[in-house]
C-alpha cells in the first residue's frame, strides 16, 4: 500500500517534471522564429469558431435559466429592479467566464489531446520531425496561442449572448425594453468587473491549450492512449480552470476590494 | 532548388563504394527491456539492404537512431560520416534534408490534402514558396507513384496501398540521397505489396538512392534486396544476398526463412 503510493507520488513529480519541460520547449519556440501563420489561422477558426454555436446556446441558456432562478427570490425582497444588474455582475464576473471554459475545455481540450494523441500514434508527429518541421512550432505553439486568444473572445460573445438571454426570460414576465434592460446592465458593470474576468479567460484559454497540447503530444502509443489523451486532458484542463479561478478572484480582491 | 541541385552534385561526386550510413555497436533499451544488443549494419550509396525479422525485434528503432528520431545508448550511427547523437538541431534538419523516412502506415497528416501533404516538406526543407513550382513537384512526385487522381483528397479517403504510394511521393519529393522504409508492404494485399516493391526499386534506380528497407515480407526482400541482414531477438545473425541466406547450413538462418515466407 505504502509502495503504491511512492510509487503515485514519484510518477505525479515525474509528471510535474515533465510540464514543466514541455511548458519550456513550448516558450522557446514562439521565439524561435519561422512562425507557422496559416496552421494558426486555421487554429483560431477551429477552435474560435467552431465553438460559437455551442458557446452561444449555453451562455444563451444559462442567461435565461439564471433570470428565472432568480426572479422570484428577488421579487420576494423587492428587489425586482436589481435583476438585470445582479445577472449581469454574475454573468459577466464568474459564471460566463467559467461556464464557458469548462465549455471548451471539454470540446477543444479534448480535440487537441485527441487529434495530437492520434498523430502520435499514426506516426505523424515523427513524420512532421523527418520532414524538416519542427512539430512543437507547428502543433503545440499554434494550438496554445490560438486557445489563449479564442477562449476571451467566445467569453466575450458568450457574456453578451448570455445577458440577452437574460433580457428575454425577464421580457416573458416583466414589461422592460431591451434599451432600458441593456443600459442596466452596462452601467452596473465597471473596470474592475470586466477587466480581471478578461485576463483570467486568457489563463483559462492557455490551460486548455497547454493540457490539451500536453497530453495529446505525450501520450503513449496505442489507439487505447488516444482515449486516455483526450479524456485526461479534460479532466486536468477543468480542474485547472477551477483552481485558476480562486487564484485569480484571490488576486482580483486583494488589488481592488481591500 | 539549391538545396537540391547541391545534393546531385555531391552525389556525383561521391564514390559508389562510399559507407553512407554506419551503425556501430549500438544498443538501446526502454525500460528493463533490451531491444537493440550491439548492433553493426553499414549501407553503401547506391544499396539496398533488408533487414528481415519478426516484429517487436528492434528494426524500426534502428533506422529511427539513423534519423535522430531515437538516440542509442552505447555506440555510434554516422551518417555521411557525422556522428548523429552528437548533432544539433541545425545539423539534425540538413541531415533529415538528405534522409527520408517512409513510416509503416504512411504517415500522412490527417488534416490535409495530398497535395498539402506533398508541398509540407517542399516548403521547409526546400524552402519552396512559388506556387507554380510547388504544383509542378507535387503533380511530378504523384505521376511517379501513380496517384495523379488523388491529388486534391484527404488521407483517409484513400486506400492502405494508396496511402503507401502518398507517403512514399512525399518522402521522394525531396529527393533524398538515403532512403529508410519501415515494413513499406505490412497491411497491403500480395498484389499491392509486389507494386509498391517495385515502386522502391524503381526509386533506387531513378534516384541513385540508397535505401534500408525493414520488412518481414519475403517477397519484397527478393525483389528489392542488394543485401539482406536478419534480425533476431535485437542483434543481427545473418547477413548475404537472397539467394544465399535461403539456402544457408544455419539451422536457425533457414528456419528463421521459412517463418517469415
Amino acid at each position: 500500500m505504502a509502495e503504491q503510493a511512492i510509487t503515485g507520488y514519484k510518477r505525479w513529480l515525474e509528471s510535474v517534471g515533465e510540464q514543466g519541460v514541455f511548458f519550456k520547449s513550448f516558450f522557446r519556440n514562439i521565439f524561435r522564429g519561422g512562425f507557422e501563420w496559416s496552421e494558426f489561422v486555421r487554429q483560431c477558426y477551429e477552435i474560435g469558431y467552431r465553438s460559437m454555436m455551442l458557446v452561444g446556446i449555453t451562455s444563451f441558456i444559462m442567461g435565461l435559466v439564471l433570470i428565472l432562478q432568480l426572479r422570484p427570490s428577488m421579487l420576494q425582497m423587492g428587489a425586482e429592479s436589481m435583476l438585470p444588474k445582479t445577472l449581469a455582475v454574475s454573468f459577466i464576473r464568474e459564471i460566463g467566464p467559467v461556464i464557458i471554459a469548462i465549455i471548451c475545455a471539454g470540446k477543444v481540450a479534448s480535440g487537441i489531446g485527441a487529434e495530437l494523441g492520434s498523430m502520435k500514434v499514426t506516426e505523424q508527429i515523427d513524420a512532421m520531425e523527418v520532414s524538416g518541421a519542427n512539430p512543437l512550432q507547428y502543433l503545440v505553439v499554434t494550438r496554445i496561442i490560438a486557445t489563449s486568444l479564442m477562449i476571451p473572445l467566445l467569453t466575450i460573445i458568450g457574456d453578451a449572448i448570455g445577458l440577452f438571454g437574460g433580457f428575454l426570460a425577464l421580457n416573458f414576465t416583466d414589461d422592460i425594453s431591451f434599451s432600458l434592460y441593456f443600459h442596466k446592465c452596462i452601467s452596473s458593470l465597471e473596470f474592475i468587473d470586466l477587466f480581471p474576468a478578461l485576463v483570467k479567460t486568457i489563463f483559462f484559454g492557455f490551460a486548455i491549450g497547454f493540457v490539451g497540447c500536453y497530453k495529446g503530444y505525450n501520450s503513449n502509443k496505442g489507439t487505447e492512449s488516444v482515449g486516455i489523451a483526450a479524456n485526461s486532458a479534460v479532466v486536468t484542463a477543468s480542474l485547472w480552470i477551477f483552481v485558476i479561478d480562486a487564484v485569480a478572484v484571490q488576486i482580483t480582491s486583494l488589488l481592488f476590494y481591500r | 532548388m539549391e538545396t537540391e541541385k547541391k545534393h546531385t552534385e555531391e552525389n556525383k561526386k561521391l564514390d559508389k563504394n562510399e559507407i553512407v550510413v554506419d551503425i556501430d555497436h549500438i544498443s538501446k533499451s526502454f525500460g528493463t527491456k533490451e531491444v537493440l544488443k550491439d548492433i553493426n549494419l553499414q549501407l553503401k550509396r547506391g544499396e539496398n539492404v533488408v533487414v528481415l525479422g519478426k516484429s517487436g525485434q528492434g528494426k524500426s528503432v534502428t533506422i529511427q537512431c539513423i534519423v535522430g528520431l531515437l538516440t542509442p545508448d552505447n555506440g555510434t550511427v554516422k551518417v555521411f560520416g557525422d556522428d548523429v547523437a552528437q548533432m544539433n538541431d541545425e545539423q539534425l534538419k540538413e541531415l533529415r534534408t538528405k534522409v527520408g523516412f517512409l513510416f509503416q502506415s504512411g504517415a500522412l497528416y490527417d488534416s490535409m490534402t495530398v497535395r498539402d501533404n506533398l508541398e509540407f516538406p517542399l516548403t521547409r526543407i526546400l524552402k519552396i514558396t512559388d506556387q507554380a513550382e510547388l504544383d509542378k513537384r507535387v503533380e511530378e512526385a504523384l505521376e511517379g507513384v501513380g496517384l495523379t487522381d488523388a491529388i486534391d483528397k484527404l488521407p483517409s479517403d484513400l486506400s492502405g496501398g494508396m496511402r503507401k504510394r502518398a507517403g512514399l511521393a512525399r518522402t521522394m519529393i525531396v529527393r533524398p540521397e538515403i532512403m529508410l522504409y519501415d515494413e513499406p508492404t505490412t497491411g497491403l494485399d500480395p498484389i499491392t505489396s509486389r507494386e509498391i516493391s517495385e515502386l522502391i526499386l524503381d526509386m533506387q534506380k531513378k534516384y541513385k538512392t540508397s535505401a534500408i528497407i525493414i520488412t518481414h515480407d519475403m517477397e519484397c526482400a527478393k525483389i528489392t534486396a542488394d543485401r539482406v541482414v536478419i534480425m533476431n531477438e535485437g542483434t543481427y545473425i545473418a547477413e548475404g544476398s537472397f539467394d544465399e541466406l535461403k539456402k544457408s547450413d544455419d539451422e536457425l538462418v533457414r528456419s528463421f526463412f521459412n517463418e517469415t515466407t
